[in-house]
């Protein structure tokens, strides 16, 4: 595409290019995703096609079962394990401050370690700010949450790396953009990637679903992806109402189990955890043909802290009314804070690219 | 480890789709069923893995098929592509059943869908699989793995022990042990011969050398050759096979589908003499990429050049390996090892020769050469545009046509003309019964499904009476 900047091919890229070229004279694939018909648009892959390529790319590994040239052929063909190397390496590029990008290489050790120390932090700053006598009693009534944590610092801690997290990805995503040189996109295209991010239409495979294990066709990543997005997003929706309670209505937490904000995130920490339960059995058991295996401590860490991040949540919901909430609490809002400031350095920002090249691609099935 | 004392109902000797479409039908029917498959798994399935639709046909429009395709059509086109030298008999019966194969290949899991881009002529007649060949054959398997079926990997057949048109048992070679598998049956689907250089060159000598084996390197013709040397009646002309024109620097074997090269009606092809030698735009490319196979094979060295220039690159399919380019015809001629005065002569006579006309890629236009031996009839472009861009060519085999002879109960026949006992065929290895000579797209698979469920079923009644 001549719209794009000519940037010089990494190895990976390179790799993908050759692969690309061997895809795009077979064709087979074309009914599982966008990928390949995106790639049928093109003679010439130049790195910011790849890259777009690439982030285009699900990772439900259909064209991987059904290669006539996967390994062990000569040709070597395979794409899910190539696109993921290239993603990552893209994620870096693009990072926000640019020093910050290494962390990708390390993304395992990184989340693993802000999962460790942040609560811990927490619970050490938890235990500075009060005398046990507090902090191991039962805190009940209204405000009972913020004589463990003062309001204030609740806000400045987790709004500040919430707000760090989405300037650090949004510059990403402007790199990004400006990268792979697009143009402002019309209400058409951005409801079609709106469409497909939310229905996850790309892990359908043509409509039979993906190889999440082997050469079976299962809808598992599809819906377990779903669980955890939607678990997610209603656990945002919890907070926000939380906070809305707060500062409008006056409403101060703990709040009654049927109240929204605690059904909300009661309901999606369950999405959560049975989401990320999910996808990292669908990890240990899949075929490690079409992974890349250097991304899958950063895949397995980020999972993992998710996963702590809803049982904690929803721990603390069970004992918030006796003396252990105050620990609990320290360690839910540890991880939530560590989540936010690790976010933009982690598999998190593949929301951001796929979201991008998806609608990069409503936008050329359009030109 | 197999149980090899057992005798088993059904020994299917092969792994493509011929096989598995005779293996599920057996089972299914009740009969114990093995399946000798000579690749590794990774590997499995035969030409199979390599293909990507069957022809079917269909009185009306289906999911994934447009219009209709009717009986007497089919056989019109067989009747062309083979200039008759078919069974007219076995023909119409494959043509009548494969009606009903895409719903078969379903049940078996297979996904199919609507005609990949590049492929529109075919979309009335051909059922494409989601994936292609080796996504068909992993749903088999996995169909044949849920109905029982003991699935040997890495076992080649060497030899199928026949006394008096029976067959007892064959003598394998099971990852590399010598073993005996005892069987009330055999479905023979094997394959041909293609992947057999030894073989080839007994018609073809060093030509052979310089032939590319398109699909499964496992395609040794050991049963088919076996079978022939116990009375077994032969079909096919055994010096005949389908071939295209590859990219001369596709591996020797196994390349697939992506190693053909769509580039030659909007070029002119030279051998090593910098001598055209056919008319490059003879007619649509879909009617014609068959026989560059068999014209490049006749060539010196089997090797040709497509020389054409920047116009013609978006004209045709992107190649895995790229053009050679370069700014003059002269400098094109020294890459590729020409005589580069030679070829400059042959590209401006070319030149001289074509008449104004409006270019059309996808059908026959009126850009045709006046006085040029061999003419080119359509598509016949000047080439000056540089750069200049060149595809080596070399014939890329997908099959041979010789076969068993089989009856319409897929039964080989015997030298004394009657049908074996026990022994039956499907696939490529019977494919030559229909087939004499040409080729339609997506009819093998088309032979095999037919072919195989009726192996499975016979062989399943046989063993129940």
């Amino acid at each position: 595409m001549s719209e794009t900047e000519s940037v010089s091919h990494s190895d990976a890229s390179l790799e993908a290019k050759r692969q690309m070229e061997i895809c795009n004279a077979c064709r087979y694939c074309e009914g599982y995703c966008a990928v390949f018909p995106a790639m049928a648009l093109r003679r010439d892959f130049a790195a910011g096609d790849l890259t777009h390529l690439a982030n285009l790319c699900h990772g439900c590994k259909g064209c991987y079962h059904s290669c006539q040239y996967a390994p062990p052929h000569a040709f070597g063909v395979n794409i899910p394990a190539t696109f993921a190397t290239l993603r990552a390496e893209g994620y870096a590029t693009h990072a926000w401050p640019a020093g910050l990008g290494a962390l990708f290489a390390r993304s395992g050790t990184i989340v693993t370690l802000v999962a460790v120390l942040a609560p811990v932090l927490a619970l050490l700053l938890a235990m500075a700010l009060h005398d046990p006598a507090t902090l191991y009693t039962a805190q009940t009534g209204t405000g009972a949450f913020f004589r463990i944590v003062p309001y204030w610092l609740m806000m400045v801690l987790a709004g500040g790396s919430f707000g760090y997290a989405l300037l650090a990805m949004g510059m990403g995503a402007a790199r990004y953009w400006r990268a792979t040189g697009q143009r402002a996109p019309g209400p058409a295209p951005v409801a079609e990637a709106a469409f497909d991010i939310l229905t996850l239409r790309n892990l359908g495979g043509g409509g039979h679903g993906c190889n999440d294990i082997d050469d079976r066709f299962t809808m598992h990543k599809r819906w377990l992806h779903q669980a955890m997005f939607g678990g997610f997003m209603l656990c945002f929706a919890a907070t926000t109402t939380g906070a809305i309670y707060h500062n409008v209505f006056g409403w101060k937490s703990p709040h009654e189990f049927l109240s929204v904000p605690v059904q909300l995130g009661f309901w999606g920490g369950i999405g959560m955890l049975i989401g990320t339960s999910g996808l990292l059995w669908l990890k240990v058991r899949t075929d490690p043909g079409p992974v890349a295996p250097a991304l899958l401590g950063g895949e397995y860490a980020m999972l993992a802290l998710l996963w702590l991040i809803a049982a904690t949540g929803l721990l603390l919901l069970g004992i918030r009314h006796t003396g252990a909430m105050g620990v609990m609490l320290a360690l839910h809002l540890g991880l939530v804070i560590g989540f936010f400031l690790v976010m933009p350095y982690s598999k998190m920002v593949h929301g951001v690219y796929r979201g991008l090249a998806l609608l990069r691609n409503a936008q050329e099935r359009r030109a | 480890m197999p149980d090899f004392t057992r005798i088993w109902d059904v020994l299917v000797v092969g792994g493509g789709n011929a096989a598995l479409s005779a293996a599920i039908t057996a089972a299914q029917a009740g009969a114990s069923v093995i399946i000798a498959e000579h690749a590794p798994v990774t590997m499995r399935g035969g030409n199979s893995r390599h293909t990507r639709n069957l022809r079917a046909l269909h009185a009306a429009p289906t999911e994934v098929l447009t219009e209709s395709y009717g009986e007497e059509e089919y056989w019109d086109d067989l009747l062309r592509v083979t200039g008759g030298r078919t069974d007219e008999g076995l023909a119409r019966m494959t043509i009548r059943a494969s009606t009903h194969a895409p719903g078969f290949l379903r049940d078996c899991g297979v996904v199919f869908q609507p005609s990949l881009s590049g492929t529109l002529s075919l979309s009335r007649t051909n059922a494409f699989f989601l994936g292609g060949g080796k996504a068909l054959v992993n749903a088999m398997y996995r169909t044949a793995e849920k109905l029982g079926i003991e699935i040997l990997y890495d076992t080649e057949v060497r030899e199928i022990v026949v006394e008096d048109g029976f067959a007892r048992e064959a003598v394998i070679s099971w990852r590399g042990f010598p073993e005996r598998i005892r069987c009330k049956s055999v479905i023979a689907s094997a394959g041909g011969f293609q992947a057999n250089r030894e073989w080839l060159r007994q018609y073809w000598g060093d030509a052979a050398d310089n032939f590319q084996i398109r699909g499964t390197p496992y395609a040794q013709g050991t049963v088919l050759k076996n079978l022939l040397a116990q009375g077994i009646q032969e079909v096919g002309d055994p010096t005949q096979f389908h071939a295209v024109a590859n990219d001369a620097r596709a591996p020797m074997c196994d390349g697939g589908l992506a190693m053909r090269l769509d580039c030659v009606p909007y070029s002119i092809v030279v051998n090593e003499n910098v001598e055209r030698f056919y008319d490059e735009g003879e007619d649509v490319w879909p009617k014609r990429y068959a026989i560059w196979g068999r014209l490049i094979a006749q060539q010196p060295n089997q090797r040709a050049f497509a020389i054409s220039d920047s116009q013609a690159l978006h004209d045709y399919l992107p190649s895995v390996f790229p053009p050679l380019k370069a700014a003059s015809i002269g400098e094109l001629a020294t890459a590729l090892g020409l005589d580069p005065a030679k070829l400059e002569r042959v590209v401006a006579d070319y030149n001289a020769a074509t008449r104004p006309g409006t270019f059309q890629g996808g059908k026959l236009d009126d850009c045709a050469t006046a006085g040029l031996t061999p003419p080119k009839s359509h598509w016949a472009r000047r080439i000056d545009q540089p750069p200049y861009h060149a595809h080596p060519l070399a014939p890329g085999i997908t099959f041979t046509f010789l076969g068993v002879k089989v009856n319409d109960r897929a039964r080989v026949m015997m030298s004394d003309g009657k049908p074996s006992a026990n022994i039956f065929a499907s696939g490529e290895i019977m494919a030559g019964n229909i087939l004499g000579q040409g080729y339609l797209a997506g009819f093998g698979m088309t032979i095999g499904t037919v072919f195989g469920r009726i192996a499975g079923e016979e062989a399943a009644k046989l063993v129940r009476n």
